[in-house]
């Protein structure tokens, strides 16, 4: 029981545990936080298997403004109340489901445990690697010479992501005149 | 290993102890020098010079009845200050503060951990400070603090972008993310000890900073988050006591943390004249520095008068942001032109 | 020593919790944080086998992950703005419109 793996076993159980209550949250603020805590849990799963750049990425990109920017809509929309959701179903309704999504776990761990895996996924986390393994540099270099194409489009992507965006959260000034017009008239 | 573990728990306590005493003195700096600018005396009574003033703030606020209004989401209210309070100390986990020195024989690293992604963690844990107001305002379950809340958001995720994108240009050129690095790259032994710091060479990505850091923390002239007039307090509208003493400890703490980081970028860290015969001149240059960010930011708070929000947000987005931009390119142009 | 294949298994887990929670939740921002963390467990494995079998080329299909995985909750939360407008509420089974 080394350092390495107690802090995988805490991070682990962290990152399953603040999942698992997002889900059955009916508070949507609990609920980002809870992904919160799950996501600073990965980031230190991505920091021991040697990604320190993704895992500084992970929770700029993810916790500062990917969540950031749910609480920011669940804010602007001012959702206090949970009612609308009526009343919290019972298992039963969704045991299917529950067994579903178990269904689906065991079959990747008996994928991940079987042969086809055996012989490669024994190597512990501190064996030999590459020197400079997933530094900044690193994937720099990958990242602007062999991958510029993808790296690009990325960029095309976010653009038209933020133009999608925009004209989606805009208010259709057609339908908001009529009651601009009345305060204006009072 | 336990050796280890016993000198960085020290090591933290000390930090620990030196950022909450700042914080306490930057207070009391502050309530000072606004006085003098508006030419008042400022605290005068607790102590000499009122040098005891912020004991007395600190036993007031703890004593105070802590008053928690009805409509407040339990939770997410008591959580939000101590979220706004943590990201704040945790930036001073990263930032050298000294020359490396031994004491009784053990070699003392002056700096909590040396990462060499300190910048990228920088980034990290201030995109985390949000949280506490965000939180704040919108379990407060009051309008002015709703509208705190939202005002803040906004804010810091606008300018958080030419935050990001100033310090670029110091990385560029320091080929590093190692604060470490960054403060040894900026040693001079020459009688002109400060002709190596960035800022000479990043003059814009400085001023950028400076201004973005500004509105990172929530300072005038880009308080709107907690603007007195027309929101009443804010994000903290609602909060009492003790819980409201950590979102005003967190946000000097805040302000500490960007001005050390700036200090650390720019100014050469704790690098200054005689560093190299007196290890521990070090941690005085570096204080120095600091508290004087402090004080301009104070000087900021004296002279000039809140943005009105539009304003904030256009000068983020349409002029700090094409600025930053164009601030990163000229200098990935000039480094890989091999001038700078 | 930590094999990979625990990684990998907790990138599993995460994947079901994911796919349990657009299974059952009603709220569509909660539906919404569940498909990202699916698209994290699927990066976690990414980095694990990269780090299995010492490329770095996961790393980089990581960082287009996060890329994409921003702009998606820019246009997600977009539209889920949109919806709210018009049906004032964020409980999926009431935008049925179109079953019929």
């Amino acid at each position: 029981m080394n350092l390495d793996a107690v802090i995988f076993i805490i991070s682990a159980i962290v990152a399953v545990l603040g999942a698992s209550m997002m889900i059955f949250q009916r508070n949507p603020v609990m609920a980002v936080l809870s992904f919160m805590v799950s996501l600073l849990a990965q980031a230190v799963l991505y920091i021991q298997l040697d990604a320190l750049f993704l895992g500084a990425v992970l929770i700029i990109v993810y916790a500062g403004a990917v969540l950031v920017l749910f609480l920011f809509v669940i804010m602007l929309l001012n959702l206090r109340t949970t009612k609308e959701l009526g009343p919290s179903s019972s298992l039963m309704r969704h045991l299917g489901k529950y067994f579903l999504s178990f269904l689906l776990i065991m079959e990747f761990v008996f994928i991940i445990k079987s042969s086809f895996f055996k012989g490669a996924s024994l190597v512990g986390v501190m064996n030999m690697k590459p020197e400079g393994f997933g530094t900044v540099t690193s994937v720099a270099t990958l990242l602007f010479t062999k991958y510029l194409y993808p790296f690009e489009l990325t960029s095309i992507l976010i653009l038209v992501a933020i133009v999608g965006a925009v004209v989606m959260a805009r208010k259709d000034k057609n339908i908001d005149r009529p009651t601009e017009n009345k305060l204006g008239k009072n | 290993m336990l050796e280890i573990v016993i000198a960085s728990s020290i090591k933290v306590i000390i930090v620990v102890i030196a950022v909450l005493t700042g914080c306490a003195y930057a207070t009391y700096m502050e309530r000072k020098l606004v006085a003098h600018f508006q030419h008042r005396i400022g605290p005068l009574y607790a102590g000499p010079y009122g040098l005891l003033q912020p004991m007395a703030d600190a036993v007031k606020l703890i004593f105070k009845e802590d008053i928690v209004p009805d409509k407040v989401e339990r939770y997410t209210y008591a959580l939000a200050p101590v979220i706004s309070f943590i990201p704040a100390m945790l930036i001073f986990a990263v930032i050298p503060f000294g020359k490396d020195t031994s004491v009784f024989g053990y070699g003392i690293k002056m700096v909590l951990s040396d990462l060499n992604i300190a910048v990228l963690f920088i980034f990290a844990i201030t995109s985390l400070g949000i949280y506490g107001i965000i939180l704040g305002g919108w379990s407060s379950g009051s309008k002015y603090s709703l509208m705190g809340g939202l005002r803040s958001s906004a804010q810091m995720i606008s300018y958080e972008v030419s935050y990001g994108l100033s310090i670029i240009g110091v990385i560029l050129i320091a080929n590093t993310l190692s604060l470490r690095e960054l403060v040894n790259q900026q040693a001079s032994d020459s009688i002109w000890f400060f002709s190596h710091w960035y800022v000479w060479r990043q003059p814009l990505g400085f001023l950028l900073y400076l201004t973005c850091a500004i509105a990172e923390t929530n300072r005038a002239p880009f308080d709107l988050p907690e603007a007195e007039s027309e929101l009443v307090g804010g994000y903290h509208t609602e909060y009492s006591s003790m819980r409201f003493s950590m979102f005003f400890i967190g946000e000097y703490a805040n302000m500490l943390a960007v001005s050390a980081v700036g200090a650390t970028l720019f100014f050469g860290g704790w690098q200054g004249p005689f560093v190299n015969t007196i290890p521990l001149l070090g941690i005085v240059w570096f204080v120095l520095k600091v508290f004087l960010f402090m004080f301009f930011y104070i000087w900021l708070r004296a002279t000039f008068p809140r943005f009105r929000y539009d304003q904030l947000m256009n000068f983020g987005w349409k002029i700090l942001l094409p600025l930053a931009l164009f601030n990163t390119m000229l200098t990935s142009l000039l480094v890989a032109l091999k001038v700078i | 020593m930590i094999s990979i294949s625990s990684y990998v298994i907790v990138a599993a887990v995460l994947f079901g919790i994911g796919t349990l929670g657009v299974l059952i939740s009603r709220n569509i921002i909660i539906l919404f944080m569940s498909l990202e963390l699916m698209l994290n467990a699927a990066s976690l494995a990414i980095i694990a086998f990269s780090r299995e079998l010492n490329v770095i080329d996961g790393h980089v299909f990581v960082f287009l992950i996060l890329a994409v995985a921003a702009a998606e909750a820019a246009v997600g939360l977009a539209m889920v703005i949109t919806l709210f407008r018009n049906k004032e509420t964020l409980n999926i089974d009431r935008f049925n419109l179109m079953k019929w």
